[in-house]
């Protein structure tokens, strides 16, 4: 699989992510620098977490008016896959490629803990097809703007569609560093598919759950499975 | 005056200003005395400008020079077969194996940080992860030790969640994770609270930078943001005590920003990549005044800047102005002549500022020039070597009270005081802290505040097909009642609990920074409160061989003449060869708990000075527990044995509260149980019983209990080693805790407490 990793300045998940996807497919993704505006044709790109340009202004608005981005629509278009995850998911919202916004956590801090994502019932997409409806993965968020928030409609078109990729669930967990819902989103909503079912933002960190030692591994569980279906 | 001559003298007004000779008087406002005014005369020959003084001013303040505490602190070990740098450079440099060196101090930002929370401590963040990659590491962990007023005091919530939001705000963006640290409540400290933050980074042991200037005519360079008129004279606000009026101090405090702090950091790891960079050093405390002077002094030398290089924010600064900004975000280095160009490129690919803007000279002198007038022309040498150095009286004030058991009337239960303890925001969990840290980014955390007494990080790409890899160990310790009621012994305590908790975590103790936070030293009881913290400080350090590489000291913390708790915070690193052999602080359904340190004959617990006694009188009296370093050795030890045998599920640390809380955290997260053995001399006991009470909640040091599913082993161990231990009890899934005859304590009611103490305080 031929992947990308866009880096923005303000990124700082970028070489996590890149450990990740070494640890499943042999090919290290190519590291894209936000003023680059030509690379390879890709299968999947990911636009990892940070803060881009600090996130001074709206968090991803700069990042989303970077000489890249261009390039990326054009990838989507292509029928590449595209994956943003916590300050990529933001990125993606501020340009446009998903609908709705990620407003301030409703408490209104930081939030760094473990979540459960349950896999909801979607149109076809290589981030979801691997996954039986239902199943769940605890993965950790670390966000101060995750509240993922949008008019009624747009959320029933969404769930219509089957656009819901995960939600926030309680799962049965004991353990009380795992939070439902950590950051107020409308429907519990924690991740969101494109159209073409080829776009995923999540607020999440998969690549901070890779290792058993820490956070458990259903982050790579759930990366190997999309990159299996990525490459198809 | 014509027009032009006119407008010449505009555009120079104020510099023209601060180049007109000072006074005894300006010499005062900037904090200095009398005897340093005339000092600095005689040694330069001449009456300073007011550039000049203000130069003086901030390398003379307590907060560059040391000068109170320098006398005391070259008597502390910083030496040991591991440590690549001591104290003295931008942070100390240990050798952790694999041709890996492990790069980390401590440092304080109190006095901003009381003043404007929010932006004094994410300065303080950014600050000491400059200090950190200055040298060449790239950081990997950021901890803390914070301390507030009373819990209930609306100032104290304002200044926690500001403090908090600030650490955040700067470590989060960033990207470095933060591991760890401790959190503290004292009225002591009310109007004048402490913000350490540490930072340990990583680099190759080959390829570390360190201040020094080299070569005369070789290029200084200017990197990172500009600089503005924020933070100006910080050094020397944080070296004097607070008043009411601290308030209007509110622009000398600095303005942070992550964003920039995370530019600098890959453009300069990067440049360091190659061959271009000679020495370095951040711009922290007292700005480029600090990093020129620090750099030419270091390598014997001089150097000549042109101010009119230096990039600004603002039109018009003076030179008093740029030498003692306080802005963020920069850097001074000494290139390689040639290399200017090729390290440009890369501060340009970052959006940063680079600006060559002066030259080593073998002067010996700092000159600089602005609007093409000489404003300073100094020698380097009185502003460093010859600044003073102070011998202030002391006086070492110890309580030596023990409390009598048989005097102490109680009316509580052993449940009524379980509820008090962790109702006390001193013992509840940080939770509602720490969730507001980013504690997983760049991927390495393995064990972060809540999860085990010391944080564990993995060194990044030391994996192996045998194991996953080494690890750093790290916490922040100190118990400042024990050290204001003994300075030596609460030295002590605060690095032997530090070293407990780095074993606790399975890992060996290595070395320490440290961060002296106190009162005023004029005044001969605070000195002696320094001074006896620092031989105590010395004493467990060189014993337990974990020397002091790095530190930082931080007087005049008092608010209207009223002086903090002594707060010697002791910042530890350790090593775990295999990280999957790393110990929380959980228990397991099945697991045997046993106190190591503590025999079956012992019953009366050390209760003066303690949260116990705390609670039972309202406020602290009475000796600290005394240490014993031969047992704590032997604990670490052994810890570390046992933990090499696999035979240890969980670990944790008798500290502040005693044995009994410290059963209860091992038994928080999974919900668990337990029947609790008591002592042959407790059984007849019921719940009222002083002696019972002392043995469930005494601080006795030298001990830690640890969880185990092969109780024969560790039992030979143990006996092998002739280590003093007794069996707690086997730990079930009853979520009760059943002191036999005398009470039954439910783990979810008072892990609820424990969970929520803080979290209902603040919201």
């Amino acid at each position: 699989m031929r992947s990308g990793v866009a880096i923005f300045p303000g990124s700082n998940c970028d070489r996590d992510i890149i450990v990740a996807i070494k640890k499943i497919t042999p090919k290290a993704p190519l590291k894209l620098w936000h003023k680059d505006t030509e690379f390879p044709n890709l299968d999947l790109i990911v636009i990892p977490g940070g803060f881009s340009f600090g996130d001074y202004l709206r968090c991803g608005a700069l990042a989303a008016r970077s000489p890249i981005i261009r390039n990326i629509k054009n990838h989507v278009s292509r029928g590449g896959s595209l994956l943003g995850i916590c300050n990529g998911f933001q990125i993606l919202i501020e340009t446009g490629i998903l609908p709705g916004s990620l407003i301030r956590n409703k408490n209104l801090l930081f939030t760094c803990k473990e979540t459960i994502l349950e896999i909801q019932n979607t149109i076809k997409s290589p981030f979801t097809e691997g996954f039986q409806i239902g199943e769940q993965f605890k993965i950790p968020v670390a966000h101060n703007e995750g509240n993922y928030f949008a008019p009624k409609p747009l959320l029933e078109e969404l769930n219509n569609e089957g656009r819901i990729a995960f939600k926030y669930v309680k799962g049965n967990n004991l353990d009380n560093n795992v939070s439902y819902n950590p950051n107020g989103s409308s429907n519990d909503i924690a991740g969101i598919l494109s159209e073409n079912g080829k776009v995923l933002g999540m607020m999440p960190h998969p690549e901070r759950a890779i290792n058993s030692l820490h956070g458990g591994t259903d982050g790579l569980r759930f990366l190997t499975k999309c990159i299996e279906h990525i490459v198809g | 005056m014509t027009v032009s001559n006119n407008k010449l003298y505009e555009d120079n007004k104020f510099e023209y200003m601060v180049q007109q000779e000072s006074n005894l008087e300006s010499a005062l406002e900037m904090g200095l005395t009398k005897e340093e005014y005339n000092l600095i005369c005689t040694k330069i020959k001449k009456i300073p400008n007011k550039t000049e003084l203000g130069i003086f001013s901030a390398m003379f303040s307590e907060h560059c020079s040391y000068k109170s505490s320098k006398k005391w602190l070259k008597t502390m070990p910083t030496e040991a077969s591991h440590v690549i740098q001591g104290p003295g450079e931008n942070a100390g440099v240990i050798d952790i194996g694999d041709g890996l060196a492990a790069i980390f101090k401590i440092e304080s930002h109190n006095h901003p940080s009381f003043i404007e929370p929010y932006q004094g401590s994410a300065t303080g963040v950014g600050g000491i992860l400059r200090d950190v990659f200055t040298m060449g590491a790239r950081p990997i962990a950021l901890l803390n030790a914070l301390r507030f007023g009373s819990a209930s005091k609306p100032l104290t919530k304002h200044l926690l969640s500001g403090v908090v939001k600030g650490i955040g705000g700067y470590g989060n963006c960033i990207g470095i994770p933060t591991v760890g640290g401790e959190t503290n409540f004292d009225k002591s400290y009310d109007g004048n609270i402490l913000v350490n933050a540490m930072a340990v980074g990583l680099a190759d042991k080959d390829k570390i930078f360190y201040s020094a200037a080299t070569g005369a005519n070789n290029p200084v360079i200017y990197v990172g943001a500009k600089t503005g008129r924020d933070g100006i004279h910080g050094a020397t606000m944080a070296s004097a005590e607070f008043t009411d009026s601290s308030s209007e101090k509110r622009p000398t405090v600095q303005v942070g920003d992550p964003f920039t702090g995370k530019l600098l950091l890959e453009a300069c790891l990067e440049l360091m990549n190659t061959d271009a960079v000679l020495s370095i050093q951040d711009m922290g405390a007292a700005g480029l005044t600090s990093s020129s002077v620090e750099m030419a002094s270091k390598g014997s030398l001089g150097m000549f800047l042109d101010l009119d290089l230096v990039p600004t924010r603002e039109e018009q600064m003076t030179s008093y102005e740029i030498m003692l900004s306080e802005s963020q975000e920069r850097m001074l280095m000494i290139l390689k002549p040639g290399s200017e160009n090729k390290a440009k490129l890369i501060f340009d690919k970052w959006d940063l500022d680079f600006a060559v803007i002066g030259k080593v000279t073998d002067t010996g002198r700092l000159v600089l020039n602005k609007n093409g007038f000489e404003a300073c022309n100094i020698p380097i040498n009185p502003l460093v070597e010859d600044a003073p150095e102070y011998d202030r009286p002391y006086e070492i004030i110890n309580n030596k009270k023990i409390i009598d058991l048989n005097k102490i009337v109680i009316n509580k239960t052993i449940n009524e005081i379980l509820v008090k303890v962790f109702k006390n925001p001193n013992m509840a969990s940080k939770k509602w802290i720490w969730e507001q840290y980013d504690c997983s980014v760049m991927g390495d955390t393995i064990l972060s505040s809540g999860q085990s007494d010391a944080a564990i990080v993995k060194i990044h790409g030391t994996e192996n097909h045998n194991s996953l890899g080494k690890g750093l160990a790290m916490t922040t310790d100190c118990t400042p009642r024990y050290v204001k009621a003994n300075p030596f012994e609460g030295g002590m305590q605060a690095v032997c609990e530090a070293a407990r908790n780095i074993a606790a975590s399975g890992a060996k103790p290595l070395a320490i920074t440290n961060n002296l936070n106190f009162g005023n030293p004029e005044k001969k009881h605070i000195m002696g409160e320094i001074v006896g913290a620092i031989k105590g400080i010395s004493k467990a350090a060189s014993y337990l061989n974990t020397p002091i590489v790095s530190g930082n000291v931080s007087l005049y913390n008092e608010t209207n003449g009223n002086g903090i708790l002594p707060t010697p915070v002791i910042g530890m690193v350790g090593i775990i060869n295999k990280v999957e052999n790393c110990l929380g602080v959980n228990s397991e359904e099945g697991n045997t708990l046993l106190v190591l340190g503590q025999s079956e004959e012992f019953v009366e617990g050390w209760i003066s000075s303690s949260i116990y006694q705390e609670i039972i009188n309202n406020e602290f009296d009475g000796a600290p527990p005394p240490i014993n370093l031969e047992n704590e050795k032997e604990i670490i030890d052994i810890i570390l044995k046992l933990n090499e045998e696999k035979l240890l599920t969980a670990a944790h640390d008798i500290s502040d509260g005693g044995l009994l809380p410290t059963i209860c955290e091992m038994l928080f997260k999974n919900n668990l149980g337990m029947d609790l053995n008591l002592p042959d001399l407790l059984l007849q006991k019921d719940s009222k019983d002083i002696l019972l009470h002392s043995w469930c909640f005494g601080e006795d040091q030298g001990r830690v209990i640890i969880a185990t599913k092969d109780l024969n082993k560790v039992k030979l161990l143990l006996k092998k080693y002739n280590i003093k231990f007794f069996i707690l009890g086997e730990v079930n899934s009853s979520s009760n805790l059943n002191i036999k005859n005398v009470t039954t304590i439910s783990i979810n009611d008072i892990k609820n407490l424990y969970e929520n103490t803080l979290t209902s305080i603040m919201c």
